[in-house]
């Protein structure tokens, strides 16, 4: 027995004209959270010109960081519980929507604390309020998927968090409102989605349900995301973009993420390096560990995806081969060394890396489970950028 | 020779096996919370049986099937019915996954058991290191 679980989606062009019509719900008052760039750049404005045709009046939390941490939801559920709105809408990256699931939950449930948003229990949402994603990149999924990443910066750690309830609503997934995203943005954030599709189908809770959405998300990130990063006014591009970070996100969502993301994590809370460029960055050698002893699924997905004929470890190997070739074609470093990390204090942090990644919570999905000397060597090769032959 | 399951024996190897375990040493190295595993009856057993197990700091302090759920003082129990401790045992139901599904049940802080879901693997792993007869 397992759950599938996803929002109402409206998406493709025009999308956010949903907002128009929101209906079967209070509609007297919305809390958009949101940061400060997306109020500048005046996405938060397109949103609230909805909103105010639907006759709700809008109010903003604008001030979440990249890497949102507990501190931040702390004061945007202070602001909520002022405000008290029938809609809760996470406008923006991963990290608004993030934050907007944490404050949504919070709001309602006054009586828990942050770490206390788990899996196993009940929350009885939807009493006072519901969520609305609307992604203005292409990436990170958190429109569509239930897990919430905040970062507890006493600890210098993230946690993974969330609920199954705790899924938005409805998601607007309006390819305008990521058609603004500077090259750099939208290869981090487009590779991020690739490591979904890539860690969603090889995961060990991949479902039948599952496995469709993130080979499609994954064909079409290979094929449309170089075109978005040369030109960003490529709206075919930009759109099929958009519309693959939704289906991994509702891939990996449902399947989980797996090693990239913890070893990814873990490298991005040490040292403040952008998600999707730290998970996508681990991407190839997790792949190349799992060829060894477990290379099945990653050699099938390369198959799928026309990149190998070969079973085992020689197909397995072609799928990292394949994703190395696009992370240069978008010029994302290939190495820990190219991000500019000196070794020493990298290897300074080592310790704290293996620590984070061996007890993330994305790691007990690993088709192959690494042990404390194997993901030494990883974050060895991750540094280096030598192939893994273990 | 097996051990059978939920024997005293039983229990007693799971803390041997994990007592050996560097990688679950490793990944509760600062655990501290003490388990009782209700194994309920159901058609493929008779009985209800209550498993004790102590951990602290990646070691099993202690391990013995008990008389009920209440003799000795646990931080977190967690119960099913046999047949889905079997699944769970034999590794064709991921721990993380019962719990989230509900078909394990468990009391305690959950908070606390979600910082180390790398432990709760090991202990599966360790489990199937264990020989056990399911008669």
């Amino acid at each position: 027995m397992w759950h599938f679980v996803s929002p109402q989606i409206v998406f493709g062009e025009g999308a956010l004209e949903a907002l128009d019509e929101l209906r079967g719900w209070r509609t007297s008052r919305a809390l958009v959270v949101t940061d400060p760039t997306l109020l500048e750049l005046g996405l938060v404005d397109r949103v609230t010109a909805h909103l105010d045709a639907a006759g709700i009046e809008a109010h903003l939390f604008s001030a979440v960081e990249p890497e949102p941490s507990l501190q931040t939801v702390r004061e945007a559920v202070d602001v909520a519980r002022d405000v008290e709105p029938d809609w809760i809408v996470g406008l923006g990256g991963g990290s608004p929507m993030d934050a907007a699931k944490a404050v949504w939950v919070l709001y309602e449930r006054p009586d828990l604390e942050v770490a206390e948003i788990n899996p196993f229990i009940d929350l009885g949402l939807r009493q006072k309020a519901r969520l609305i994603t609307v992604p203005t990149t292409s990436g990170t999924g958190a429109e569509v998927t239930w897990g919430i990443v905040l970062t507890d910066t006493d600890e210098q750690r993230k946690m993974g968090l969330g609920n199954r309830e705790n899924v938005a609503d409805m998601a607007i997934v309006d390819p305008e409102m990521a058609s603004g995203m500077p090259p750099r943005l939208t290869a981090d954030t487009g590779l991020d989605a690739l490591t979904h599709a890539i860690e969603g189908y090889t995961s060990t809770w991949h479902t039948d349900l599952t496995d469709g959405l993130c080979l499609q998300a994954a064909h079409d990130i290979f094929r449309y995301l170089p075109r978005a990063v040369e030109d960003g006014g490529d709206m075919e591009a930009r759109e099929r973009m958009h519309h693959a970070a939704t289906a991994a996100g509702l891939g990996f969502g449902n399947a989980m993420a797996s090693m990239a993301h913890a070893m990814g994590h873990a490298l991005g809370a040490s040292f403040d390096v952008p998600h999707g460029r730290a998970v996508a960055l681990c991407l190839p050698y997790v792949v190349e560990f799992a060829a060894r002893e477990t290379p099945e699924r990653c050699a099938e997905l390369a198959q799928r995806l026309g990149f190998a004929q070969a079973d085992g470890e020689a197909g397995a190997c072609a799928l990292a081969r394949e994703v190395r070739r696009l992370m240069a074609e978008v010029g994302s470093p290939l190495s820990v060394a190219e991000l500019g990390l000196e070794r020493e204090e990298y290897e300074a942090q080592m310790e704290k890396l293996i620590d984070d990644a061996f007890t993330d919570t994305q790691m007990v999905t690993a088709p192959r489970s690494p042990s404390y000397p194997d993901l030494r060597q990883l974050f060895l090769c991750a540094y280096t950028g030598e192939t893994v032959d273990f | 020779m097996g051990f059978t399951f939920p024997s005293d024996a039983w229990i007693k190897e799971l803390g041997n096996q994990l007592n050996r375990s560097a990688s679950y040493e490793r990944s509760a190295k600062d655990w501290e919370g003490d388990f009782v595993f209700v194994v309920e009856a159901d058609e493929a057993y008779p009985e209800t049986a209550y498993l004790f197990l102590g951990l602290h700091h990646g070691k099993s302090t202690g391990a013995a099937r008990v008389e009920s759920e209440d003799e000795r003082d646990a931080e977190f129990v967690i119960r099913a019915p046999f047949s889905i401790w079997r699944k769970v045992i034999e590794g064709n139901l991921d721990p993380i996954r019962g719990l989230m599904t509900r078909r394990l049940k468990l009391s305690g802080t959950m908070v606390k058991i979600m910082r180390y879901p790398k432990a709760a693997q090991e202990i599966i792993a360790c489990c199937a290191e264990v020989p056990t007869d399911w008669s």
